[in-house]
């Protein structure tokens, strides 16, 4: 018998370990790594067509950038270098773009990929999602607590958060820098996890309307152990096409694809081993608020 | 058993031809019979694809003041529409994004510096005369707005536009219309230029010595006046517009990042299908049916309303697809119980559907929920994400209770009635089915 339910013990304090963790480094390095999306700059991925000396290049793009803009190159994949500034104006990106064609003597197309971005932008689009992320938990909620009960909706929200949380605490850890990519691989795992808990929790609110009297514990361990199966291929199926973009995918597809196997992963761990253990939590803390109005009452 | 293998083979041939269709469209030409239907991959009719998977540019203008109302934002995104035409791109889409932004969208440009300044520049209106003389600036212009009614007692109710100046314009204006209105036919009008486009040339009939006038004829719909108010309004906005975002993907990156995502979905789908084989047997099999079903559902409706692709979108397709699949595993997962109880191939189908259909439709209930709240609150690339994922959900339940039941009921009816196949290892279970 799978004893999932007691084992909760063991499997939250991993998550909270790593969202704690998070948490420190956010305080301790200031944040998130932010990426132009959100911290404001210009970069430019230029495919340099061979080795190139980076102290030569760095000593030109300082050259033919105004002063104060704290320009860096560094070298990506291949021969391709990625160069970096806060943002610059049009005329001041095209005056590096020639200088830099001109030097290495480059065609036109050799510039890859180039983003300048006012601080201003990526806030909104962070308060956007942030708005529609808790307007769909709230709906969410709603619709699980009509269809389920109260403390299911509750149990899924909590998973979600979590797996959002582990999400971002991946991030915070690693440094990698947050995007507007990093968002949409969020409002991803925003679906599939909800997704994946809500199969958990219509066997269990099968078992338990078979039969009432059942521990909840018991009830609950059984359902995962129905459902697990079923969880972990889906997993497999999920990640498989997630996995061939990260290995065949270009640089941006490929930066894409790391936060959603995290979230993939962390959505799949909520709901087999956390979802249920938190319901029978709450449907502890029900039974046992009852008893003590009813003993009261006495 | 004749009947459902009828049922059968043609189910396979609808699907597998309409996925090929789907993927690589038709073209037949016989003498003058001529019959086609565009590939989904097909860059102009089929799914649009985003910028960040072709190459080209994603400029987003900003207004710079605390405040814009509808109608000034509108004429930003009128004279960029207009601008962009007069460079040549007409590609290019103009689109308004949240209060104060106007996101343009040009495709396969290479170096977009130069389309930057020069659409971002403040609109520049003035109203010249036959001989090319500047008669009357954008300043001296109070607003124009687009009207239906009758212009004079005679005329019957027409689109038009009225015009009202500011009194520093009113001499001038009467001046002008004066000197027109004395030309021969022909030069008798006084062009209203945005930059250096004509936006209208209305004839001058008779002196105009007021602050308002009405521009008529030749207007054949409310957007008709409407543009053209909107582009006159243009030359006197309380702001100037500042490029806040640019995102430029040269074509030669665009061209891969699309070649290498077909290649990563069609392995990755590849995989599915045998994972599906291995796992599930001939049910799996029937699953991966449904799957190509799907991919063509959702390809035809992608390319059908000519819907952005990029790459949340993707995002949103390998989430769906995964839910497309998902359903399945629940059916499966659920009849392998039945069948692990003893019961029949046919009962345990039947049952394997009916309890599975409640969790898939929850799930996918909760899911549509996100989808269409991400649509309606969210812009740009977070709508693109919801618009796939919810098209993908819906899909994705309509393959798995309707395609996937009627290929699985055929099945039973085959009397393939071995539990083996069906992914059930029972000791002796051929005999007690």
């Amino acid at each position: 018998m799978l004893k999932i339910v007691e084992k909760f013990k063991i499997f939250a304090p991993i998550s909270l370990a790593i969202i704690l963790i998070g948490a420190i480094t956010f305080g301790v390095c200031g944040g998130f790594a932010q990426d132009v999306d959100f911290a404001g700059g210009m970069t430019m991925y230029v495919e340099m067509g061979k080795d190139i000396n980076l102290d030569e290049l760095n000593k030109l793009v300082i050259d033919s950038t105004p002063e104060g803009v704290k320009p860096t190159s560094q070298k990506s994949d291949g021969t391709q270098v990625v160069i970096k500034t806060t943002p610059i104006s049009t005329e001041e990106r095209e005056a590096l773009q020639k200088a830099i064609i001109e030097k290495y003597e480059l065609e036109d197309s050799a510039i890859l990929q180039v983003d300048n971005v006012d601080a201003t932008v990526g806030g909104e689009l962070k308060s956007q999602a942030l708005k529609a992320t808790l307007i769909a938990a709230v709906l969410m909620l709603i619709y699980i607590t009509i269809r389920f009960e109260m403390r299911t909706g509750l149990a899924a929200v909590i998973c979600l958060l979590h797996d959002i949380l582990i999400m971002l605490a991946v991030y915070v850890i690693f440094r990698i820098p947050v995007n507007s990519n990093f968002i949409a691989a969020i409002l991803t795992i925003v679906g599939y996890s909800i997704n994946n808990t809500i199969i958990v929790f219509d066997r269990i609110r099968e078992n338990y309307a078979k039969n009432k009297r059942a521990p909840f514990a018991e009830t609950v361990n059984a359902s995962i152990k129905q459902t697990l199966t079923r969880s972990i291929n889906t997993t497999i199926t999920t990640l498989l096409p997630v996995i061939m973009l990260f290995i065949f995918g270009v640089t941006s597809i490929r930066q894409f694809t790391i936060p959603l196997m995290v979230g993939l992963l962390a959505g799949t761990y909520s709901s087999v081993l956390l979802a249920g253990p938190i319901w029978v939590f709450l449907k502890q803390a029900q039974v046992n608020r009852k008893k003590n109005r009813i003993s009261k009452s006495k | 058993m004749g009947k459902s293998i009828t049922k059968l083979v043609i189910a396979l041939i609808v699907i597998v031809l309409s996925a090929y269709i789907a993927l690589f469209g038709f073209n037949i030409q016989l003498s003058s019979w001529h019959i086609s239907y565009p590939s989904a991959l097909d860059a102009d009719n089929g799914i649009k694809q985003g910028l960040d998977l072709v190459g080209g540019s994603v400029i987003t203008y900003e207004a710079q003041a605390d405040t814009a109302t509808d109608e000034e934002m509108d004429s930003v995104k009128n004279v960029l529409r207009k601008r962009l035409d007069a460079l040549g791109y007409n590609e290019a889409t103009v689109s308004r994004q949240g209060d104060k932004k106007v996101r343009v969208e040009i495709p396969a440009i290479q170096d977009p510096e130069e389309a930057v300044q020069t659409l971002g520049q403040t609109a520049k209106l003035s109203f010249r005369n036959s001989a090319g003389e500047t008669v009357l600036d954008g300043v001296d212009v109070a607003r124009a707005t687009a009207r239906f009614g009758q212009v004079n007692e005679t005329s019957s109710a027409v689109h038009y536009v009225e015009l009202t100046l500011k009194e520093s314009g009113k001499d001038k204006f009467a001046a002008a219309t004066a000197a027109a209105a004395s030309k021969p036919e022909g030069e008798n009008y006084i062009a209203i230029m945005l930059d250096e486009q004509e936006l209208s040339k209305p004839r001058v009939q008779e002196t105009i010595n007021s602050t308002s006038c009405v521009i008529s004829g030749g207007f054949t719909d409310a957007s008709d006046t409407n543009e053209l108010a909107t582009l006159i309004n243009s030359g006197n906005l309380p702001f100037s517009i500042k490029d806040v975002e640019l995102r430029s993907i040269g074509p030669t990156l665009g061209e891969k990042a699309l070649e290498t995502s077909l290649m990563a979905a069609a392995i990755g789908i590849l995989l599915i299908l045998i994972f599906m084989i291995v796992c599930y047997r001939l049910p799996g099999l029937i699953a991966d049916i449904s799957l190509i079903a799907y991919i063509a559902i959702v390809a035809y409706i992608m390319a059908q309303f000519r819907i952005n692709l990029s790459l949340p979108g993707i995002a949103g397709i390998i989430l769906s697809v995964g839910m497309a699949v998902d359903a399945n595993i629940v059916i499966f997962a659920r009849m392998k119980e039945e069948l692990d109880l003893g019961k029949t191939i046919r009962a345990s189908v039947e049952a394997g559907f009916n309890r599975a259909f409640i969790a898939i439709l929850d799930a996918n209930i909760t899911t549509l929920i996100a989808a269409v709240v991400l649509y309606y609150f969210g812009t740009g690339p977070i709508q693109g994400f919801a618009i796939t994922l919810g098209i993908g959900t819906i899909v994705s339940m309509f393959t798995a209770i309707v395609i996937t039941k009627f290929l699985l009921k055929q099945l039973v009816g085959l009397k393939i009635t071995n539990p083996a196949l069906y992914g059930v290892a029972r000791k002796g279970g051929e005999d007690r089915a």
